[in-house]
């Protein structure tokens, strides 16, 4: 039953585009943004809230663009090298940053975040400043397409990566070692006493989460064309928890869920009001005080209703 | 370089302390209230907007320019009067006893609203009225010139280091708020009322953080974005100096502004990450800041 659904979700985003070609790009943005709400919510399953993911989500896009301009012209090298520049820098914040938990994570991930923005912003001769950086279009293959093709490979490949990685998360969420995490949340110190090291667990959750948010941060890059220091601001982490909380326990789809719905709401918000950080932060007390299972948790809780 | 440095001591010592009242306040409510609000940094910048209006309004309308130091000291009673109550009330009493995760998610989600509603209301262009600090004028000790306004921020933060010790040892509110600190439960089954005492803790946090914003006008100006840097240099601070300690959070705005100036004389490009540094190195050898006590673990 699972599996029909979620195949015909994935039919659906592949042929909506067809129907309506302004979509296309929403929809890339908003897989790319699942993609760093779900490098969250693996956080979120061991109880720590990083409001800091987006410098992730910008280093690797900062990485896309450092390495166009270093002559790499080819897409999927690009992706590979990108998500590693974001998994390394993970792996460097990480080990750092696991060893503290609740509001000591949460301020210091802000933090750690707003260095990077403030390096980005300020670091003129290296990063172009708050002018950002272009990237141009990479070779696919080494065949160089059109833009407009370009921006429909990027999004059939982001669809399937979706798929794939989603997949692969599922494994690792459904893994002893993602199963420590939920652990890691009720009672840390009695996963001490099994032998089992929650300094590691955590730190590998940290460095597939950086890599989540990174290659997210990679298509960001390419579907927009350019990278700009607020890539790492502090409001689009906000985004990133937000959406990660109304994906509640949905998991893997959950994260896409939320996405989908957040990049919706937003082109159809910006048609209205430019007050769109404010939409977020009442959308995301509302949810929590009132639906704190999620979207998500509104279908399961339908379907677990329904005999 | 003594002249070239103590002005640059000053001007660092006046940060710290603008800082320090943010900081402060923080502290404040986290040791009663047990929430971290992530909103303080909105209510500092709340604070700054009041008090540039109040000041901007003074000299349109040609009154008294002496006026101007009241409306400082007004805007940031005012700025507590309103929104320390109503965000006490409205969001952060229901998240008493629920996880950190839903304190930090709640107060996160009233930051961007705060946030974002200042720059519908003062719009994005920044705001600055300097008459409290040409009144002050400067003096010159020893063939270097100071702008009294920084000596006189610096006063206010010992002030406020020794009104607040007092406050809390020597008089009744004081003795509630500890005993309220060191058990909640007993306070209550003695006849305390907490929420009396949440509400009164609350807007003292909002009043000093309003307070260091409105202080901070009259030098500096205030633009979009000042919120989010102190929260995080507030935060810093307090977790220096140990979250819930007023004496330690003074001692670290004092580490923060001496390695501001040590950046600034070294590395001026790293000014900015300075604080953030002296951050890691302090909680990589003490996690819990340097007052803090390590709280015990639950099993």
């Amino acid at each position: 039953m699972r599996i029909i659904l979620t195949a015909a979700a994935v039919l659906t985003l592949a042929v909506l585009p067809a129907a309506a070609p302004w979509l296309q790009f929403v929809l890339t943005l908003a897989i790319a943004k699942g993609f760093a709400a779900l490098g969250v919510a693996v956080l979120l399953r061991a109880g720590l809230i990083s409001i800091g993911h987006a410098m992730f989500f910008a280093a690797s896009a900062y990485g896309v663009a450092f390495l166009a301009h270093a002559g790499i012209n080819d897409l999927g090298l690009l992706l590979l090298l990108s998500v590693l520049v974001a998994a390394l820098t993970g792996a460097i914040a990480g080990a750092f940053l696991v060893r503290y938990r609740a509001i000591f994570f949460a301020m210091l991930n802000l933090a750690v975040s707003m260095v990077f923005y403030a390096l980005c912003a300020k670091l003129y001769g290296v990063t172009g400043g708050t002018d950002g950086m272009p990237v141009p279009i990479p070779a696919v293959f080494g065949i160089i397409f059109a833009e407009p093709v370009f921006k429909s490979v990027l999004f059939y490949l982001s669809l399937a990566l979706m798929v794939l990685v989603g997949l692969a998360v599922q494994r690792y969420l459904d893994s002893p070692l993602g199963h420590a995490l939920s652990a890691v949340h009720t009672n840390e110190i009695r996963l001490e006493y099994l032998g089992i090291p929650v300094w590691a667990v955590l730190l590998i959750a940290y460095v597939i989460s950086a890599a989540l948010a990174g290659l997210g941060g990679a298509i960001s890059a390419f579907a927009i064309g350019r990278v700009v220091p607020d890539f790492a601001f502090w409001t689009a982490s906000g985004h990133l928890v937000l959406i990660a909380v109304l994906g509640g326990i949905g998991g893997v789809p959950g994260a896409f869920i939320g996405a989908l719905f957040l990049e919706l709401l937003h082109s159809a918000a910006v048609t209205v009001t430019d007050a769109w950080n404010l939409i977020v932060g009442m959308t995301l007390i509302i949810v929590i005080m009132f639906m704190p299972q999620g979207i998500y948790g509104l279908f399961a809780r339908k379907e677990a209703s329904s005999p | 370089m003594s002249n070239a440095i103590i002005p640059l001591l000053l001007d660092s010592l006046a940060s710290a302390a603008l800082i320090f009242f943010a900081a402060v306040g923080l502290t404040l409510v986290f040791s009663v209230l047990r929430v971290l609000n992530v909103a303080h940094g909105s209510l500092y910048s709340i604070g700054g907007y009041a008090a540039a209006s109040a000041c901007l309004f003074i000299a349109s309308q040609q009154l008294n320019p002496y006026l101007s130091f009241a409306a400082l000291l007004l805007s940031a009673v005012f700025v507590a009067a309103i929104f320390g109550p109503l965000i006490e009330r409205s969001l952060v009493r229901w998240t008493y006893g629920k996880s950190e995760a839903v304190q930090i998610l709640i107060t996160f989600g009233l930051f961007l609203i705060l946030e974002d509603l200042q720059r519908l209301i003062f719009g994005v262009q920044s705001l600055y009225e300097d008459a409290p600090m040409r009144l002050l004028g400067t003096s010159s000790i020893g063939g270097v010139v100071y702008l009294n306004y920084q000596i006189l921020l610096v006063g206010m933060a010992v002030l406020v280091v020794v009104g607040l010790r007092l406050l809390i040892n020597h008089t009744r509110l004081g003795r509630l708020f500890t005993a309220v600190v060191t058990d909640r439960e007993m306070a209550q089954s003695i006849g305390i009322d907490t929420n009396r005492i949440f509400i009164l803790a609350f807007s003292l946090g909002v009043f000093l953080a309003a307070l260091g914003g409105a202080l901070s006008t009259p030098t500096s100006g205030i633009a979009p974005g000042l919120g989010a840097d102190t929260m995080v240099l507030a935060f810093a601070v307090a977790a220096i100096g140990g979250l819930g300690q007023i004496e330690g959070a003074a001692v670290a705005s004092l580490i923060v502004g001496l390695a501001r100036v040590l950046a600034i004389y070294l590395a001026p490009s790293l000014d900015a990450v300075a604080p953030y540094a002296a951050m890691l190195v302090v909680l990589l050898i003490r996690p819990y800041g340097l007052f803090g006590s390590v709280t015990a673990r639950r099993i």
